[in-house]
């Protein structure tokens, strides 16, 4: 029997503490277990705790052991799949094409389908933001590729239950 | 507690603010070694009383002392290391104590903080490499946060699972003045283990077990943790349900081992009862255990046809490997009174006639005697190390006895014949299997319990890896035994080498070994040897009229296996048997015997 992968995405309250990041990462790795995306910023006025958001992959059996194991480190507050529940995640992408001529110009193009947002330009260079779900980005790149993609930073995944739902 | 807020008292130094939080913690002896980064703890050590300072050989050993101590007390081990080397050394017995759910504080020194990060002399990123190797660490940064982060790594160790944790303290954080307060009472921020089961599991519990046939109880190490009471109420649940009961390696002593009720440890090299009964039970209760790959063997094949309940204080060990019915979570103190009171309120009577068929069932497998060895008793004849066991057991009733092992062959002949009765007298390195365990930890549990008797059984390969602590126990006066089952070669792995490596003894031989009487005369102890089966009791005798500490050389016969045996990844009803039950019947259960279960 061959138990069937899904992705999760974790959303993991910390003490916002030296090291932390590090016992997340160190039990991904010690373990095994995949990360396709993790995110890590302050989320309280006084930067007491910070949000991590991890993207992974795993069994059902496995997602449940990297909630598990999560929720035992000293430092972790709160672990919350959000996969489980309707739940928003966003991601933002600055892009870099390069090109003159009529691919300069269908780059731009395709930017406007997608309300990419030119944030820097030159006579041989566009750099476009992009905000939305990682599937988006990936297909915006996808078209960007023939037309002059020469540079990618993307922020990874940051996500939130739907609703009234609160992680605190 | 009282939600005053406490003032603090400010102390002359972080060094003597440590101190006065480690008595606070109840510490009575810290095992340590020191060096430059630690040399004002030292001091301030020197100039007090209270808390006594046992001085090892290696840091590795302090670690095992401080786990010989924890566990057969119930209290936290304390452990004071230099930094670099002295943190590294450190870092195999705190990989040992995470593994096996000891609770420690080790406090580590480290270059001041100036330093940190610029490979100063004896400097070690500490909290990097321990990270893994800890429940929890902590890297002292500032003088104000130091006596909370003592008190805190306390009570983080000894809470939810047990485990060791670090506390990395920067030189001039132990030099500045540093402000003291009594520990807090107000729960931690973020941590916060759940000890008290849900009270539905637990109906859920009662309600498989009562309606079981072929019942079974795994009990481990957890019941242990949770304190000799949870070892009380586990025996009283046990004789309550006329259930059979099984331990693993951690969990023997938690229920009497001369009771009817206990079939003997189980796993790779466990009965033949525990474990058949392990694969053909309906309902199996496993208690403070966590379904280690040496107790379940091939997991597709694991227990086929039961309904499982599994209580753990630890979630992440709940469905990690083997996917449960009925998940309780809580300590299993709180578990097995929940259990027991469920029991009594559930008015559904047992099915007694299925029990007793059980246990005829059991008794057929129980008849095999799976354990049994010949010893050849006319003069001159090898000791078998089964017998030296059983003797040594039988010479040592009615003594308040603990037993520590290192790893190898004569750790599990250890747990299949020394009979423990009671809790926190077997300390042996489950988890990691650490050999050099066995004489560190004695050490700590006879520096705990100075009138009793202390024996660390050992392979003569393993007790190499700390003899230095012979040191330790000549200074201190610590009358430890150690009763070395010498069979000349690294047993288990000559064994492994002979079962699935074609007896291609690669590496396994102890070649040019210490004379072991003159090792120990020269670290002013008392040096013994038995080389036939007619020296065994006298020796043993003499060993422990002994009140000094002892190495008793065993000379045992080199080629005897451990049986029976479970090869790794094969499944319960896959065992070997000893030779004793002949070639042909060396491939355990028969079809008939599997039909009845
Ligand atoms: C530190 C460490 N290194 C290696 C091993 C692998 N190992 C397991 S048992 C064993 C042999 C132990 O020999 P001995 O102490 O003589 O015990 P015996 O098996 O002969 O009783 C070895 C090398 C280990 N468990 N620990
Ligand atoms: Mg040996």
């Amino acid at each position: 029997m061959v138990e069937q992968l899904r992705s999760a995405t974790m959303s993991v309250l910390v003490e916002n503490e030296s090291g932390v990041l590090a016992r997340v990462i160190g039990l991904f790795s010690g373990r095994g277990y995949n990360i396709d995306s993790l995110t890590v910023a302050p989320v309280e006025r006084d930067g007491s705790k910070s949000r991590i958001t991890i993207v992974t992959q795993g069994t059902e059996m496995v997602i449940e052991q990297i909630k598990a194991q999560l929720d035992r480190l000293v430092p972790v507050y709160k672990v919350l799949d959000l996969t489980e529940g309707p739940h928003l995640s966003r991601e933002l992408a600055l892009i870099k094409v390069l090109g003159t001529g009529e691919k300069r110009a269908e780059a731009l193009r395709l930017a406007d389908a997608f309300r990419a947002r030119v944030i820097d330009a030159t006579t041989e260079s566009f750099t476009f933001e992009l905000t939305g779900a990682t599937d988006k980005l990936d297909a915006f790149l996808d078209l960007m590729r023939p037309v002059g993609l020469a540079e990618v930073a993307r922020t990874g995944v940051a996500a939130i239950a739907r609703g009234v739902k609160t992680i605190g | 507690m009282d939600g005053t807020i406490q003032s603090a008292e400010l102390m002359n130094s972080g060094a003597e603010a440590i101190l006065r939080a480690l008595k606070a913690q109840g510490v009575d002896v810290i095992f340590g070694y020191p060096g430059g980064a630690v040399l004002p703890i030292y001091d301030a050590i020197f100039q007090q009383n209270e808390i006594r300072h046992i001085l090892v050989r290696h840091e590795q050993a302090a670690v095992h002392a401080a786990e010989g101590y924890a566990r057969s007390t119930g209290k936290v081990g304390c452990v004071l290391v230099t930094s670099g080397p002295g943190a590294t050394n450190a870092v195999t017995g705190l990989v040992d104590a995470l593994m096996d759910s000891i609770p420690l504080v080790c406090l580590t020194g480290q270059v001041p903080t100036h330093l940190i990060g610029n490979d100063a002399f004896q400097e070690a990123d500490t909290t990097g490499i321990t990270r893994q190797a800890t429940k929890h660490n902590y890297l002292v940064k500032r003088s104000e946060d130091l006596v909370r982060v003592i008190h805190e790594a306390f009570h983080v160790a000894r809470t939810g699972r047990p485990g060791p944790v670090v506390v990395d303290l920067p030189k001039d954080i132990l030099i500045a003045p540093a402000p003291y307060r009594e520990p807090s009472g107000t729960p931690h921020r973020s941590y916060r283990p759940r000890t008290e089961p849900d009270p539905k599991r637990i109906e859920e519990a009662v309600h498989l077990l009562k309606r079981s046939t072929r019942p079974i109880v795994y009990a481990g190490g957890g019941i242990i943790n949770a304190g000799p009471e949870a070892s009380r109420l586990l025996t009283e649940f046990v004789r309550m349900t006329g259930f059979p009961i099984t331990n693993t390696l951690m969990g023997l002593g938690s229920f009497p081992a001369s009771d009817d009720q206990f079939i003997g440890m189980l796993g790779m090299h466990g009965t033949y009862e525990a474990n058949l009964a392990m694969h053909g039970c309906d309902v199996m209760l496993n208690l403070g255990a966590r379904f280690d790959d040496r107790i379940t063997g091939r997991l597709s094949d694991f227990s086929p046809g039961s309904k499982k309940i599994h209580a753990d204080i630890d979630p992440a060990n709940i469905n990690k490997s083997v996917v449960v019915d009925v998940a309780i979570v809580g300590d299993a103190l709180a578990t097995l009174k929940a259990l027991i009171a469920a029991w009594k309120a559930d008015a559904t009577p047992q099915d007694r006639p299925a029990l007793a068929q059980w246990w005829q069932q059991i008794d057929v497998w129980r008849a095999k005697e799976s354990l049994r060895y010949t010893q050849k008793r006319d003069p001159g004849s090898i000791i078998k190390p089964q017998y030296a066991i059983e003797q040594l057991f039988k010479a040592t009733r009615g003594r308040e006895t603990f037993v520590s092992t290192e790893v190898g062959q004569h750790q599990m002949w250890a747990a299949q014949y020394f009979k423990f009765d009671k809790p926190n007298h077997w300390m042996t390195s489950g988890g990691l299997g650490t050999m050099g365990y066995g004489l560190p930890a004695a050490m700590g549990v006879q520096v705990a319990h100075p009138d009793a008797l202390v024996i660390d059984i050992a392979g003569e390969a393993s007790i190499l890896m700390n003899i230095q602590e012979m040191g330790t126990l000549a200074q201190y006066r610590l009358p430890v035994k150690i009763f070395i089952l010498n069979n000349k070669y690294m047993g288990m792995v000559r064994q492994w080498q002979e079962l699935l490596h074609g007896s291609r003894y690669s590496q396994s031989y102890s070649e040019a070994l210490p004379d072991f009487v003159k090792l120990a005369e020269s670290f002013h102890a008392v040096g013994l040897r038995a080389e036939k089966v007619e020296d065994l009791d006298r020796v043993i005798a003499e060993m422990l009229a002994v009140d000094r500490p002892v190495i008793a050389d065993i000379c045992v016969d080199e080629k005897e296996n451990v049986f029976p045996m479970i090869p790794s990844g094969a499944p319960h009803n896959e065992m070997l048997l000893g030779p004793e039950h002949g070639p042909e019947k060396n491939r355990g259960v028969s079809g008939a015997g599997l039909a009845l279960v």
